[in-house]
């Protein structure tokens, strides 16, 4: 109970603060508008289905990202983890896009998939790619070298060491890999929401609100946008306890 | 040293063995035999290379020259059993204890039939009262040892290697798995070469016991333990052990000496 209650008193303190700076007349209401005319102007988005189209849209592009660059990120990740040498000749590479602001690429990406939906998925799949490889090759790197030879001289081939134990050893450190992955993802993906010729979808919403001054539609945006990414996070860390049980034991 | 044994009641025959690690020889020129159904315990000083030498049989290690065979085979040509000392670094913890036993069944090819009924054989040998269908992390060292034993018995082994198996176990737990370990490797007749850091538990659990020097590592004695099985805490009182304890105390700070000189 109290870890659910702790958090909450928090969110209602920033709730307080906020009700405070508006009341106090700390900035323009059109800069600034109340919590009650915020939540107001949220619903009435989520309701009129406007708003629910974006959310939806935006999970919707950040699944088929995620799901590309795991159905990548994973098998190549292990590949290389199991050839040390050869992760080695490629780990600076991989280190280098990692830590290239996917946003720097959104040009190159533009030339390569044109200015529609595909461009979107394919920077944020390609940068979430990068995060899940690296992760799952330090996985399969970092396997307890005892699991391997207790495998070997069981009879286990090379083959049935990557399938038995390799994969099994790195799957508490792919599902972080996957954690990191989605929330990159959806960051990669509301920012080209906003900048790659978009329709819809929450980045979209974002930008046009504020152009539009409908402060308070902005504001909810954002809100859910976050609520969106803490809930891939909390969905990815329960996925993780539930499914490696072992990990940490 | 004893003599070699006649081929066919050796179960390993280790000839002019070397391994060296960086420039520091382990072995250089290492003969032994063990007769079959043996159990062969391996006593020595920190870093001789007792590990080594098991790591090197099972084939775990390549060996810079010499020849190990196992009644003329190769050991990639026989079914060995290994007994980690890291229990838990040793199982896999994402299958469940009982699926732990299956796992090297699984990979000789052995039918679901074969392999249930050797499962049940070692439980009711073991006389395991816990659940094998827990996870290993679930259980407690002890428990998660026999686990390890049984996984590495359960390919009726030609030859078990025990690295250190009850190291990491408090004092009460060893006592009862030694008493277990002796009686069914006795029944089985599975010819074991355990590698200890205990004197104690490197003379009740053999037939014999080989005692090595630092490196290069030679046999400083090979002491032949006719103590009747099986082996209790009475039998850690008697005279026939107490003056093996004796000799081979006597034997380890004369090599440690000798070295350090």
């Amino acid at each position: 109970m109290r870890a659910v209650l702790t958090p909450l008193a928090g969110a209602a303190g920033f709730v307080a603060l906020w009700w405070l700076a508006v009341l106090a007349g700390v900035a323009d209401p059109v800069l600034l508008p109340s919590p009650a005319k915020t939540f107001r102007d949220t619903v009435e988005g989520l309701s009129q289905g406007r708003l629910f189209n974006d959310l939806l849209r935006t999970i919707e592009r950040t699944a088929y990202s995620f799901l590309i660059a795991s159905a990548v990120g994973v098998p190549l990740g292990v590949a290389l983890g199991a050839q040390e040498r050869l992760y080695r000749s490629v780990e600076f590479v991989v280190d280098f896009f990692r830590s290239t602001p996917a946003s720097a690429l959104f040009p190159l990406f533009l030339i390569l998939f044109g200015p529609g939906e595909a461009t979107k998925i394919a920077v944020a799949a390609f940068g979430a790619a990068l995060v899940v490889l690296f992760n799952a090759a330090y996985g399969v790197m970092n396997a307890r070298r005892t699991r391997v030879l207790a495998a070997k001289v069981m009879g286990a081939s090379h083959g049935r060491i990557l399938f038995d134990v390799l994969l099994w050893e790195a799957m508490p450190q792919i599902l972080v890999g996957m954690r990191a992955g989605v929330s990159l993802a959806l960051v990669i993906v509301v920012v080209a929401e906003m900048f790659i010729g978009s329709t819809d979808g929450l980045g979209h919403t974002v930008m046009n609100a504020q152009m539009l001054f409908e402060s308070g539609l902005m504001y909810g945006t954002i809100f859910l946008a976050g609520a969106l990414g803490y809930g891939l996070n909390l969905l990815f860390l329960l996925a993780e306890k539930r499914f490696v049980h072992w990990a940490g034991k | 040293m004893t003599a070699p044994l006649p081929p066919r009641q050796a179960a390993i025959s280790i000839r002019g063995l070397a391994k060296a690690f960086g420039r520091q020889p382990v072995y250089a020129g290492f003969d032994l035999d063990v007769r079959r159904g043996d159990i062969l315990s391996v006593f020595g000083p920190n870093g001789c290379g007792k590990s080594t030498l098991i790591n090197l049989a099972a084939g775990l290690l390549d060996a810079d020259a010499g020849s190990i065979l196992y009644d003329g085979r190769e050991v990639r040509e026989v079914r060995i059993g290994y007994v980690f000392q890291n229990y838990r670094e040793a199982l896999f913890p994402w299958r469940r204890a009982a699926d732990n036993i299956r796992y090297p069944m699984r990979r000789m090819g052995l039918s679901r039939g074969e392999t249930e009924a050797r499962l049940d054989a070692l439980t009711s040998q073991f006389r395991v009262r816990f659940d094998l269908n827990r996870y290993p992390y679930e259980l407690s060292g002890g428990q998660q040892q026999l686990v390890s034993i049984m996984r590495a018995l359960a390919v009726e082994p030609e030859v078990l290697f025990l690295d250190e198996p009850f190291s990491a176990l408090d004092y009460e737990t060893t006592l009862s798995l030694r008493g277990l370990l002796q009686e069914v490797l006795k029944a089985r007749r599975v010819t074991t070469i355990l590698v200890s850091h205990d004197l104690e538990e490197s003379i009740v659990l053999a037939d014999r016991l080989l005692m090595l020097t630092r490196r290069p590592t030679t046999v400083a004695d090979d002491v032949a333990v006719p103590l009747p099985f099986p082996r209790v805490a009475a039998t850690l009182s008697e005279p026939g052990f107490v003056a093996i304890k004796a000799r081979c105390l006597h034997v380890f700070e004369a090599a440690v000496k000798g070295a350090a000189a």
